[in-house]
């Protein structure tokens, strides 16, 4: 008996895609928006996870290790970026970036 | 949905009720029967028992920072090491050359932040 | 364990992997003045991948449990985006001297960012398409903020890295649902799961419309374009080259490669939302173009519209048009390079000249520049003699042939509209005379040597199309078992 089916875990990684669309969209803070594309990331993970236990195979989970792999490697590089900006502009908000015309 | 679909919560239910139960308890019957001390050493903020130095929101160098993100990375790839170990016996010598290769990658790497100098701590102007 | 035959199938990615990591470690080692030898090594290493790509060319066919597959298609965007690699190197070296930036991280992240371009073009895998793409973004949002002092570059940087990032989000979430609908990543599996119909179409719908939206923001397809002018105008010049090329291509590699292999009838399903994409793309591309004054920024948005023109030839849906599409980008990026190149010499110490007026009465002081500038600038327009010409050609004979009649009018006009803004560079060029006095120095020979070679690409692509087209045309057949 599974009283959780994947559909559940459907609509919870579709609301945690919500959730980090909207976080993209209006938040100021770079670091809050990084970590809304986080969130997005681990909604994928939760797809790939229950999918492979639908599905029974375990290929969802290795590539579930991959989108890890590949968040920590964007989180990173993300930082990086931040700190740099930070040096020359001294600020985190998104709304002050804007030399170029956005 | 099966009919016994809140059954199968209800041992979480119990649970949380439990952790409200015992934290709120433990909370109030401190302000009840606890006395009421108040100075300084009190007020101030716990820090594993040490005398607070400084504001709480004072900047960090951004040398911290720099290990922090290289820790994470050099942690995420360790990842890699546990599906591996699982099947280890089953891959044989090809899958242990394979993740020797992989180890070599990362400690070169490695190599790179260290002649870098990004673990230097006393150097300064990086 | 995979025999060798396979492993020599990935051999151009080895050889790129190995030679960006041998830069790497080798760059703390080498002493401050030595290091174009970095530069050296990172061109041999650009020139074995390549030769490598012919090599596991010889010997065609799948690896790696399917994983990877060395076909014609594969090839051609292989070999393109390694000839890429090449020249934005030797594009750099004097740049790079010139601002005084760290060589050694340079050299190894473009290596490494076409190794991952690589891996897209010949993974038959979703998983691999991820990690290929992943590899290639990364490294070129570092690329992007090179210029570190620079907050312009900062900025252009920030906004490449979370568009970008937003976008393979987005991606990533359909080739999660693509699983969940088929039960595979292998997009061979996935056409077979469509076809035999125990596929959960609605699933599958949605995740073809999320991987859609994140290509097109990595094509920079109109609505998804907002980041390229910003991004190409602030990113160091020799990076708006590799930028606008070779990641590009490669986005365009597998968005042919995922839609013609695993959506059985493309034209019925997403006809519609391919023309009209290919139509904003180049009309919003190429009026945004007229009003620009930064040349740059001009060739930011012009690049957003021929990212419309190879969205034209996706449309018609047919072997024809993917092998227009394949043939254009081919010239689009050494016409692009090369402009680029010019542009990124042009700009001085901290590019200070980027603005079209600072190239007036270019004709008189440099005519070796000016006379490059001015034959990518026609090839951009699409000249006869030139490859922009054949390609703007093909792709529009393959709308025509699609019953695309109104489509490629369409784009014939915004060619038209086009020709203005380019001509307008020419004419600046030639026929004004220099406001303010910019200084420009003599052209170092590494990068003459990426400007002839690219002004030869693109005459070879003009005069004498007959291999590339046919090329294209052999390996546009995806294989479908």
């Amino acid at each position: 008996m599974h009283p959780i089916t994947t559909v559940h875990y459907l609509f919870l990684s579709a609301a945690l895609l919500l959730v980090g669309t909207i976080g993209v969209l209006t938040r100021r803070n770079i670091v809050v928006i990084l970590m809304s594309i986080e969130l997005i990331l681990n909604a994928v993970n939760i797809n790939l996870i229950a999918f492979s236990r639908q599905l029974g195979n375990v290929n969802g989970q290795v590539f579930a290790i991959f989108v890890i792999t590949d968040a920590a490697a964007e989180a990173a590089v993300g930082l990086g970026i931040l700190i740099a900006l930070f040096r020359n502009k001294e600020t985190v908000n998104a709304d002050e970036v804007d030399i170029l015309k956005w | 949905m099966s009919p016994s679909y809140p059954e199968a919560y209800f041992p979480i239910l119990l649970q949380v009720g439990l952790a409200v139960l015992v934290a709120g308890g433990v909370l109030v019957t401190s302000h009840l029967l606890g006395r009421r001390v108040r100075n300084k050493t009190k007020d101030s903020p716990y820090e594993c028992g040490i005398t607070p130095v400084g504001d709480a929101r004072g900047r960090f160098s951004v040398k911290f920072y720099l290990v922090a993100v290289l820790f994470i990375l050099f942690d995420v790839e360790v990842v890699f090491l546990f599906p591996w170990a699982v099947v280890f016996r089953e891959l044989g010598l090809f899958g242990f050359f394979s993740m020797l290769l992989y180890m070599a990658l990362i400690l070169a790497g490695f190599f790179f932040v260290w002649k870098k100098g990004v673990l230097d701590w006393a150097k300064r102007g990086r | 364990m995979p025999d060798s035959a396979q492993i020599l199938r990935l051999l151009p990615e080895i050889l790129l992997s190995v030679f960006g990591t041998l830069i790497m470690v080798l760059d703390p080692l080498t002493g401050r003045n030595r290091k174009a030898l970095l530069g050296v090594l990172a061109l041999v290493g650009a020139y074995c991948a390549w030769i490598g790509a012919l090599v596991s060319y010889a010997n065609p066919g799948p690896a790696f449990g399917g994983m990877v597959t060395v076909d014609g298609f594969a090839t051609f965007f292989r070999l393109l985006v390694c000839a890429i690699g090449f020249l934005t190197v030797l594009a750099s070296m004097s740049y790079l001297e010139r601002n005084e930036l760290p060589q050694g991280e340079y050299y190894a992240l473009v290596l490494f960012g076409v190794a991952g371009q690589s891996l897209m073009a010949v993974s038959g895998e979703l998983v691999l398409i991820f990690l290929g793409l992943e590899i290639s973004s990364i490294s070129t949002y570092i690329l992007a903020g090179f210029l570190r002092e620079d907050a312009k570059s900062n900025e252009a940087s920030l906004k490449y890295f979370f568009l970008g990032s937003f976008a393979t989000a987005f991606f990533l979430y359909g080739v999660a649902l693509t699983y969940g609908a088929t039960g595979s990543t292998k997009l061979v599996v996935i056409r077979q799961a469509m076809e035999g119909k125990d596929a959960n179409v609605v699933l599958a719908v949605i995740a073809g419309a999320l991987m859609f939206v994140g290509l097109a923001f990595k094509v920079s397809a109109a609505p998804f374009q907002v980041w390229t002018p910003d991004v190409y105008q602030g990113a160091p010049s020799p990076v708006t080259a590799y930028l606008s090329t070779g990641p590009k291509a490669a986005a365009f590699a597998i968005f042919l490669r995922i839609f013609f292999t695993t959506v059985p009838q493309t034209g019925v399903m997403w006809g519609w939302l391919l023309w009209t994409c290919a139509l904003l793309s180049m009309t919003i591309g190429n009026f945004a173009a007229l009003v620009q004054t930064d040349i740059k920024r001009m060739l930011a948005y012009s690049s957003i519209a021929h990212a419309g023109y190879v969205l034209v030839a996706f449309t018609s849906c047919t072997p024809i048009g993917a092998a227009a599409a394949m043939f254009y980008l081919a010239a689009y990026a050494f016409m692009n390079l090369g402009a680029f190149t010019v542009v990124s010499h042009l700009s001085g110490r901290r590019e200070q000249y980027v603005a079209i007026d600072h190239y007036a009465g270019l004709g008189r002081r440099r005519p070796f520049l000016a006379a490059l500038l001015t034959i990518f600038l026609l090839s951009l327009v699409g000249i006869p003699l030139t490859g922009g010409f054949f390609g703007k050609f093909y792709i529009f004979r393959a709308a025509v042939n699609a019953d695309l009649l109104w489509l490629a009018v369409l784009g014939l006009l915004n060619s038209a509209v086009a020709a203005y803004y380019y001509l307008k560079v020419i004419v600046v060029m030639y026929m004004q005379e220099p406001k303010e006095e910019v200084t420009i120095e003599p052209v170092p020979a590494t990068l003459a040597a990426t400007l002839v070679l690219a002004a030869g690409a693109v005459f070879f692509l003009g005069v004498y199309p007959g291999p590339v087209l046919d090329f294209a045309t052999r390996s546009a057949s995806f294989s479908r078992q």
